[in-house]
């Protein structure tokens, strides 16, 4: 099932399918590792509920909802 | 929740497959160069990280949890505080009785070899008094402030400073690597001027650049501290001194987090309109702080600069002083005049003519403000011999009136008045622009003015 990245609970997995957006969002997505095919994690919620930390390639990364958003996901 | 962790080695032999092909061709070439690379590392490292991931989470369940997030990082700033207060309380005493009795000694030497006056005021009751001040108020905190904080960003809180406020800069149309820059304004505001070139967007380190002197340098920390330990500590029982003198400081910044949201805010809804844009932070995993290495590079690069910029700008300042001082125009000193001049708009802010001249003659570093303050007051009334607290308190309350009022509106002011010197210079630099550069000069300074004449006004009414 394909689905935003934000709509992953803490603990849960997915593989990454397709990046959304243009230009620099997209690339420092890219950076980061966060391409398709690439297993992300939720690790926790901030305390105020955004950023949330996924963890990508074996390192702990926060994203704000607005961006995670651009990512979708199959679960796992 | 279950907090399994990905392991290298548990990855698929072959690329998975996907719903949907990826779009474009860089989106093939990017995954198949990441597919390469993680194959390289796989066949050539090993790591056994599972143990070291886990313990990472059980921290962060409780530094970045809903409940203990901001509580802890409340805590820390305190505990950080109070240990500074009340360890720096001796040594600064002891500092200040050996320094002083070397300025007696310098003032007999000057006096055997019978130099004339004005070379005796200058050297000694000038630039010697003013660095044997700033050396004594200002090394004992720094010499255990830079170490706790080297301590806490070497262990990898900060990032989870962020993380954790990520949310209120938000809000505030700022990025949340502004926590950091935060940080290391606590440190000195113009390092954290520069660290703003952690944030990528323009708009947002601009306003990271603009608001970062709302938190309170280490310059401007003894200053909140001796008040802090004068005027507040001293309200309440002496084994509480040193917390509620803590906690005051903590207060003020707070405060100094509070104003830079709001101030933040009304920037990104004026003069710099936009969207806040990406945001990724690293969440590095906690390492033991090597505690050695702390406390070389924090005593080295961080104490020492610091105190010896102090002291560079403190002597021909303390000069300047002495000069102003004992030179006379009308029939007054020059110092009393501009003081007197200034008395009136001062005094609207709950300061007086001498507080804001020390304030103005602090421009260069923050770290003499206090000292040139102490200064002028002697130069003008009896010169009486200030190594400790208890002297500073008996000459600002008997001699020159200060009440708690005073103290808060020079903390305010303190908190809130025009960058010093090096962050203007270093704010010019980094923006390359005189209109920004003066920005930061005017928000802050009209910030200030206004916190101080609406405390004393509502205090008065």
């Amino acid at each position: 099932m394909n689905i935003k990245l934000p709509q992953l609970r803490p603990g849960q997995r997915g593989i990454v399918q397709e990046i959304q957006g243009e230009g620099l969002t997209r690339r420092r997505m890219l950076d980061l590792g966060m391409v398709p095919g690439t297993l992300v994690e939720v690790v926790r919620r901030s305390p105020l509920g955004d950023p949330v930390a996924y963890q990508i390639r074996g390192a702990v990364i926060a994203l704000r909802k607005d961006e995670a958003s651009y990512i979708n996901v199959t679960t796992c | 929740m279950s907090h399994q962790t990905i392991k290298l080695d548990s990855l698929p032999l072959s690329i998975p497959k996907l719903e949907r092909a990826p779009h474009t061709i860089a989106d093939s070439i990017v995954r198949s160069i990441y597919w390469e690379a993680e194959k390289i590392a796989q066949a050539s490292t090993s790591c056994a990280v599972e143990a070291r991931i886990n313990w990472d989470r059980k921290i962060d369940d409780i530094l970045t949890s809903r409940l203990w997030g901001f509580p802890v990082m409340l805590l820390m700033l305190t505990g950080v505080l109070w240990l500074t207060i009340s360890g720096a309380n001796v040594p600064s005493e002891l500092l200040a009785t050996g320094l002083f009795w070397l300025h007696d000694r310098l003032l007999d030497l000057f006096i055997a070899l019978n130099a004339p006056h004005w070379l005796t005021g200058f050297f000694v009751l000038g630039v010697f008094r003013s660095v044997a001040w700033v050396v004594s108020v200002m090394l004992p905190p720094m010499a255990i402030f830079f170490p706790l904080f080297t301590l806490l960003e070497d262990a990898g809180y900060l990032p989870r400073v962020a993380f954790n406020l990520d949310a209120c800069f938000k809000k505030a149309g700022a990025h949340g690597k502004q926590a950091l820059t935060m940080c290391m304004g606590l440190g000195c505001n113009a390092a954290g001027t520069i660290s703003c070139r952690i944030i990528d967007s323009p708009r947002e380190r601009l306003i990271a650049t603009l608001t970062n002197n709302f938190v309170p340098c280490n310059g401007r920390f003894p200053t909140l501290i001796v008040l802090s330990s004068i005027f507040i500590g001293g309200t309440v029982a002496i084994s509480w001194q040193g917390l509620s003198a803590a906690l005051s400081v903590a207060a003020v910044m707070v405060l100094g987090v509070v104003i830079t949201l709001l101030v933040s805010w009304l920037l990104s809804k004026t003069l710099l309109k936009g969207q806040p844009s990406s945001f990724a932070l690293e969440l590095p995993p906690y390492r033991k702080p090597k505690i050695g290495e702390v406390i070389i590079r924090s005593i080295l690069d961080r104490t020492l600069f610091v105190l010896g910029r102090a002291v560079v700008i403190a002597a021909p300042a303390g000069g300047l002083v002495w000069v102003l001082a004992n030179t006379s125009w009308g029939d007054t000193t020059t110092l009393a005049a501009i003081a007197g001049w200034l008395d009136g708009f001062a005094r609207l802010m709950g300061l007086d003519g001498y507080i804001l001249l020390a304030f103005i003659l602090g421009l260069p570093a923050n770290e003499i403000v206090l000292p040139t303050l102490i200064m002028s007051y002697l130069a003008e009334g009896a010169l009486l011999e200030l190594n400790s607290v208890a002297a500073l308190h008996h000459l600002l309350v008997e001699q020159y009136g200060w009440t708690w009022l005073t103290a808060v509106c020079v903390m305010l002011f303190s908190l809130c008045h025009w960058p010093c010197g090096t962050t203007l210079y270093t704010i010019k630099k980094e923006t390359n622009s005189w209109k920004w550069t003066g920005m930061a000069f005017l928000l802050p300074t009209l910030v200030g003015i206004f916190l101080c004449m609406a405390v004393t006004f509502v205090v008065g009414l």
